[in-house]
């Protein structure tokens, strides 16, 4: 800390405001994942012990139970697990493929059409709501995990991720070369641009599956009985108590659920942050 | 009889297969890129038309439709829950927007300055909050925001003695929801300048600074124009974000899953979430769907005029703003 830059302006007071500001900020972003664990480690009284409480206890796996006891926790988190899995790997294969026609093929329309599928990303989502519902219940796809993954298998984002990277990433010369060893079209892009690409795919792969685990709307909507439920609509049940919330247990519910996203976050969070930046960057 | 086939082969060049190369390659591009169109022709184009279309109709979703031209609207436009979600949406995003970027800038800005150290430590607590589902956010919060809470407590200590009753009041609910969107909001939101103040060559400063500007100068002359089409995505990113505002409200004050709410906290998505799947009226749903997504298109329009004002103003007038 006592390093200072070379000749100029950091004085001592303008340090101290700097850190002070960024201190704020951390504590402010970390704070409620710890308040979560502790909560969720002590009985129900500890929410309104005051002082606040800031040491965890030892009752997770009390309040766990209590929680497993009242809804569908690990049922709701396979199905949460199965639907994001499953999602991104059909967001990962048919946006490369787009991606990788987008980049590297000619062919007519093409500007035009990727403009288009540019355009789709500032479509509202609420506006299709009601239709989609309704194909839905003409599909007979009410409260099937197809009404989630089908209409998400392809999307406007992840293309024009994928052919940004493409088209800087893999060189023309090694596609030409593919093709005068005699590779078809589809096995180019199994055996050589996918292994080139796998950052890019990692980035889109995590924002993906984050995004599914963590929709909350449409599941409510095409999604009716428990044990179809996905673990943000199990989550909000614990809400809902007539003899008081046992904020324990909530608190318990929520750790657990936030604790896979969270592990994959900080050992992925390089291409977490990449990705975020990359999108705001070009858009 | 050979003279004709001679003549017939000079007019056109030699005779090739129908899969030429070019054929085959275009053919597999638009292979590839099929699964996109075919699921937006189902899930995106038709529906859209379909929601416009269907405004206009009188339906249950079960009973054959009933053609009733602007009624729907008619009848949104009159009925006082549908204004005061309107009032709520914009009053819960402006609340959770302004302050978001400001202190997004803020943080940007100290987390680029040459001294921080561990900046990637700051940078991966920052973003910290927008991995976790709006779900578990909102009952984090509603846990800090309940009556002897720890937001009430902070109150106490502070000296205001009166409790507030965040979920009920009137601005109590658009607090709470608001700092529920700051939280969730502000890093993300920090690293995405971060990246635009990153790409700003530093050598600019020094030409300015060798050129006699101070360091307000240097803010309103150099960094605020050259981050504009930054800060132009996030207003655009949250000012949409706001006005799709749906989850907090619904889980912080919804009860036993009817998806009423409480006139505090409705917002326009879930007045059309109500409408449709609550009451049935997928008439007036719809003829919501279709007032926000004007509403959507209004409020870019602004803010791009607002965004453009900002930057030339910044460029030409010397930070007169």
């Amino acid at each position: 800390m006592n390093t200072v830059a070379v000749g100029e302006k950091p004085g001592f007071l303008q340090k101290t405001i700097l850190y002070l500001i960024l201190w704020l900020g951390a504590i402010m972003s970390a704070f409620p994942f710890y308040w979560m664990f502790v909560v969720g480690t002590n009985d129900r009284s500890a929410v309104f012990h005051i002082p606040p409480k800031l040491v965890w206890g030892n009752l997770l796996l009390t309040n766990m139970e209590k929680v497993i006891e009242r809804i569908l926790f690990f049922r709701s988190m396979y199905n949460s697990f199965i639907l994001a899995s499953l999602e991104t790997v059909f967001v990962l294969f048919f946006c490369a493929l787009a991606g990788f026609a987008f980049a590297k093929y000619e062919f007519p329309l093409k500007r035009s059409l990727f403009i288009l599928v540019l355009g789709t990303l500032f479509v509202p989502q609420q506006l299709s709501l009601l239709p989609n519902y309704i194909i839905m219940a003409k599909l007979h796809w009410i409260d099937d995990f197809k009404a989630i993954i089908v209409p998400g298998m392809v999307n406007a984002f992840g293309i024009f991720w994928m052919r940004q990277y493409i088209e800087a990433a893999v060189s023309n010369d090694l596609i030409e070369a593919g093709r005068i060893d005699g590779c078809s079209h589809f096995r180019i892009f199994w055996r050589i641009i996918l292994p080139i690409i796998t950052p890019a795919l990692s980035t889109l792969g995590i924002f993906t599956f984050m995004y599914v685990w963590n929709d909350f709307m449409w599941p409510l909507v095409v999604l009716k009985s428990q044990e179809h439920f996905t673990l943000q609509m199990t989550l909000r049940q614990l809400l809902y108590n007539r003899d008081g919330v046992d904020y324990g247990m909530v608190m318990a519910a929520t750790f657990t659920a936030t604790l896979p996203l969270l592990l994959v976050f900080l050992l992925f969070n390089r291409w977490f942050i990449s990705g975020l930046t990359s999108g705001a960057v070009k858009a | 009889m050979s003279q004709t086939i001679v003549a017939a082969n000079v007019g056109k060049p030699p005779k090739r297969p129908f899969w030429t190369e070019r054929r085959r390659t275009a053919s597999t591009a638009y292979l590839y890129i099929s699964p996109f169109f075919i699921l937006f022709l189902i899930f995106g184009v038709y529906p859209i038309f379909f929601t416009f279309y269907l405004s206009f109709f009188k339906w249950n979703a079960i009973s054959p439709m009933k053609y009733v031209g602007f009624q729907n609207f008619a009848l949104i436009f009159e009925d006082p829950t549908f204004w005061v979600s309107l009032m709520n949406t914009i009053l819960m995003g402006i609340m959770g927007t302004v302050p978001q970027l400001i202190v997004a800038l803020l943080l940007a800005v100290a987390l680029n300055s040459a001294i921080v150290r561990f900046k990637n430590f700051f940078r991966i607590v920052y973003f910290l909050p927008n991995i976790t589902s709006i779900v578990a956010v909102t009952l984090v919060f509603s846990v800090i925001f309940s009556n002897q809470g720890m937001a009430n407590m902070l109150l106490d200590w502070l000296g205001v003695t009166t409790d507030v009753a965040w979920n009920s009041g009137w601005w109590g609910v658009k607090i709470a929801i608001a700092v529920m969107i700051f939280w969730r909001w502000t890093g993300y939101n920090a690293i995405i300048y971060l990246a635009g103040l990153q790409s700003i060559s530093p050598e600019l400063y020094e030409a300015a600074k060798i050129d006699g500007a101070n360091s307000r100068d240097a803010l309103f002359k150099i960094t605020i124009p050259l981050l504009k089409p930054f800060i132009l995505f996030t207003i655009l990113t949250s000012t949409i974000g706001s006005l799709q505002l749906f989850t907090e409200p619904f889980v912080f004050l919804g009860t036993s899953g009817t998806g009423a709410t409480r006139p505090e906290g409705i917002t326009m998505v879930i007045y059309l979430y109500r409408e449709a799947f609550t009451n049935s009226y997928f008439g007036t749903a719809a003829a919501t769907a279709v007032v926000l997504f004007l509403f959507t298109i209004i409020f870019s329009l602004i803010n791009l005029m607002i965004t453009n004002r900002l930057g030339s103003s910044g460029s030409s007038l010397g930070g007169a703003k």
